[in-house]
């Protein structure tokens, strides 16, 4: 992950990564979206989870989504490894680690600093003051930039809609927040396994589950700074193999589908070096393409006035043979024969289009 | 005179349609794509993107992306690879080049932006980008730069449009006038724009480290697509030429004749610097990033075939081509390139993409994407054979003689 820092820093500028790393070092405070200290979260402990798919439901009815194929109490689904859609916000997966089930609940994170929101060219999506991360679909153009940038695979499009295609994913309830109503599928879960609070509680909480059952936990919280951070966060049950568990946290995470690869910076500023170079390719490039001109030109010039230089010469070399022959013939013949020397030199180098002044 | 068989329109017979209705099969196998491409955009745009793709919600872009937009504005890098060349390092002899180039440019550009609309799930609200601008996307600069650049494109084209038009429509000859006096400025304005935007879409790639495979997935990929684009655009001009001198040879002048040779081993001299130098940073990047272990793998392989086959092999056939003077070998190598440009974007858009993904999550374009790209090659082939029957693109035109 430091590798990988390390070379955004020292290179995405790409085109011109010497003259960028001085702006990019300021391109992470410009660029940055407002961290809200009192926002809320959502502490997913997947411990608890039992797979029940209430929060599903709860989901699929408070958000008036359309009824899926096999009904929610068909528990089945679960086993195949589903991701979220426009049509289903969130989804339970089961994961088989080191031979016990585990249930995770897929939704929007609700990223601190969302990659989504960084890759949206007409600034649809926006993080609220309440934690959620908010998509305005009136102003999508429906380029899905977004979806290939959001790296938890949340957002999902309406594919099948041929006039008002939009992007879908969890709004983690906002228009019920506002209300003063819990979440649906938090509402929802008969095992407490998702608990609503201030992020900065939620950590708190997190912490404290583990210090109490020593070994139950893998030793990361899930989201607290993956990716930047993000509002929902996870905590996932240690393998039975403590020693090989603590020492590399990914080795219990992976198998859950969590990836631990994201870096502590949000997604967004891996683009930011490169978008720093703009300015400096716009300042430098015409600077530069106009000195080669300038000096083609030249080049030119040069070019032009050896080559007069030169025609000169010969020209002059022309009138002097000419000139000494048309004296002697004067000598010896007279001079209406010199005059018919100059002449016929004079015709013949206007042949060869070097008209002959002397 | 080198003109007196070339069909030039004049003020009373302006249009020059007769090729169009030739039987051909060249002319019939475009009527069919056409048609079969109308069709599509009929179920496109009444049934939505779905009805017709392959895409999911794993794979957002596909080949409506991946080749149309990728590979379409790379392979229009010509225009401002030979404007530069020839306004700015004075290369005067690549002069009959700059219109040909110019022009394939601007239809490369306007057709990208007429596939893009196929893509959009809301094509009408592309204009919003400048309404709500997202100054912190990539896929905003690449917008801005396209449509400016897309711009300049137009107004360096409009001279040969304008040319036909004159001997009709007088007034047209001071805009020709004021266009000419503005060459350099357009020619610099155009490599910036192009220098910016063909490294965006590489960068349009920075934000998803985790779903490129990582012998593709580079901080530098803005520098890759950049230096790629270059070479890409010097190809294009001969891969192109090798077309017209079979479709349209009737159309060139005695001027365009003569220095067409010379311009294929120019540039196949300076398309293989080019690929020498990107093959060198591909090649130290995947060593500085320490990604010599994945070579050993599936995509490991596939990466040095591309690297080897496609940007090593005409790198040194070019170099051969322009030693010996030999116009098939460069030829070749311009095709050659052309097809690696083309597997690069495909690469990093689609088949390394999402590369951790089972293999049922995966995508493969549906024949109706691949229908609708074959249909907007074909438009852009078509639009310029009109172009070339009607405008003096690969003749100077008798009135407009010493003006360059
Ligand atoms: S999880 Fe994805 S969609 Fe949700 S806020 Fe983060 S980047 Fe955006
Ligand atoms: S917060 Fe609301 S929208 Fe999000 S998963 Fe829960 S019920 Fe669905
Ligand atoms: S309702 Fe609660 S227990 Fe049931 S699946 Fe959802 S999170 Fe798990």
């Amino acid at each position: 992950m430091n590798r990988r820092k390390f070379l955004s820093i020292l290179g995405s500028a790409g085109v011109v990564s010497a003259l960028s790393t001085a702006r990019e070092a300021k391109a992470g405070g410009t660029h940055s979206f407002p961290y809200y200290e009192g926002s809320y979260g959502v502490l997913h402990d997947t411990t608890r989870c039992i797979g029940c798919r209430q929060c599903e439901a709860a989901c699929n009815q408070v958000n008036n989504l359309p009824k899926p194929q096999k009904s929610f109490d068909d528990l089945s689904v679960c086993a195949t490894r589903r991701r979220t859609s426009a049509r289903e916000w969130t989804v339970v997966n089961k994961y088989v680690v080191h031979g016990k089930p585990v249930f995770r609940k897929l939704q929007c994170f609700h990223c601190n600093d969302p990659a989504c929101a960084a890759a949206c060219f007409a600034k649809c999506f926006q993080k609220q003051p309440d934690g959620s991360v908010a998509y305005d679909g009136t102003q999508c153009v429906g380029c899905r930039y977004c979806m290939i940038a959001c790296p938890f695979y949340m957002p999902g499009f309406q594919y099948d809609d041929a006039f008002d295609p939009l992007v879908m994913k969890c709004t983690f309830c906002a228009p019920r927040m506002k209300e003063g109503k819990l979440p649906g599928c938090i509402e929802a879960c008969p095992m407490d396994a998702l608990t609503f609070g201030k992020r900065s509680d939620l950590i708190k909480v997190a912490r404290s589950r583990m210090r109490k059952s020593p070994g139950k936990y893998v030793d990361y919280i899930y989201g607290e700074w993956d990716a930047g951070g993000t509002a929902w966060i996870t905590l996932a049950p240690a393998s039975g193999t403590a020693t090989a568990a603590s020492a590399n946290p990914a080795h219990d995470l992976h198998p859950l589908d969590l990836d631990t690869h994201l870096g502590n910076r949000p997604i967004g500023e891996l683009t930011y070096g490169a978008l720093g170079a703009v300015p400096m390719i716009v300042a430098f490039w015409p600077v530069l393409f106009g000195g080669a001109y300038a000096i083609s030109k030249r080049r030119d010039a040069i070019h032009e006035a050896e080559k007069e230089a030169v025609a000169r010469e010969v020209k002059n070399d022309i009138s002097y043979v000419v000139n000494t022959a048309a004296n002697k013939v004067a000598e010896t013949h007279g001079p209406a024969a010199a005059d018919t020397v100059r002449q016929a030199a004079s015709d013949a180098l206007k042949v060869c289009e070097r008209p002959l002044r002397s | 005179m080198a003109h007196h068989n070339i069909i030039i329109p004049t003020k009373d017979k302006l249009f020059n349609l007769g090729e169009f209705s030739l039987r051909r099969p060249g002319n019939l196998v475009t009527a069919v794509i056409l048609a079969v491409g109308l069709i599509i955009t009929v179920i496109r745009f009444t049934q939505g993107i779905g009805s017709v793709t392959n895409l999911s919600d794993v794979q957002p872009w596909g080949m409506w992306i991946g080749f149309d937009l990728l590979c379409g504005v790379c392979l229009a890098a010509g225009g401002y690879f030979t404007t530069v060349g020839c306004y700015v390092m004075g290369m005067k002899h690549f002069h009959s080049a700059v219109r040909p180039a110019v022009t394939t440019a601007f239809l490369g550009y306007a057709f990208v932006v007429i596939a893009l609309l196929y893509d959009l799930g809301h094509p009408l609200r592309l204009p919003y980008m400048f309404f709500f601008p997202g100054t912190t996307s990539v896929l905003f600069e690449v917008g801005l730069c396209v449509a400016t650049y897309l711009t300049v494109l137009f107004v360096e084209f409009s001279i040969a449009p304008m040319e036909w038009l004159a001997g009709k429509f007088p007034f047209l000859l001071n805009w020709r006038k004021l266009v000419i006096r503005c060459t350099i400025i357009l020619t610099i304005f155009g490599v910036t724009l192009s220098t910016l935007h063909q490294s965006s879409l590489g960068a349009l790639y920075l934000i998803a480290p985790g779903k490129v495979h990582p012998l593709w997935y580079s901080p530098f990929m803005p520098m890759f697509f950049f230096v790629s684009s270059m070479a890409a655009g010097a190809s294009m001009v001969i891969f192109e030429g090798m077309f017209a001198h079979k479709g349209v040879h009737h159309y060139m002048d005695a001027t365009h004749l003569r220095e067409a040779d010379e311009i294929v081993f120019s540039f196949s001299k300076a398309a293989s610097f080019i690929l020498f130098a990107y093959f060198m940073i591909k090649f130290t990047d995947m060593l500085v990033q320490a990604n010599l272990p994945y070579l050993v793998s599936g995509y490991g392989l596939w990466w040095l075939v591309e690297m080897l086959f496609f940007i090593l092999m005409p790198a040194l056939l070019y170099a051969k081509g322009s030693r010996e003077r030999n116009l098939k070998l460069c030829r070749f190598a311009a095709a050659n390139t052309v097809l690696g440009i083309v597997l690069n974007r495909f690469n990093v858009s689609m088949i390394a993409f999402n590369y951790a993904l089972p293999s049922a999550e995966r995508y493969f374009p549906s024949i109706w994407e691949i229908c609708i790209s074959v249909f907007v090659v074909t438009m852009v082939v078509t639009a310029y054979r009109f172009i070339v029957y009607h405008m003096p693109v690969l003749y100077e035109h008798p009135d407009f003689k010493d003006a360059h």
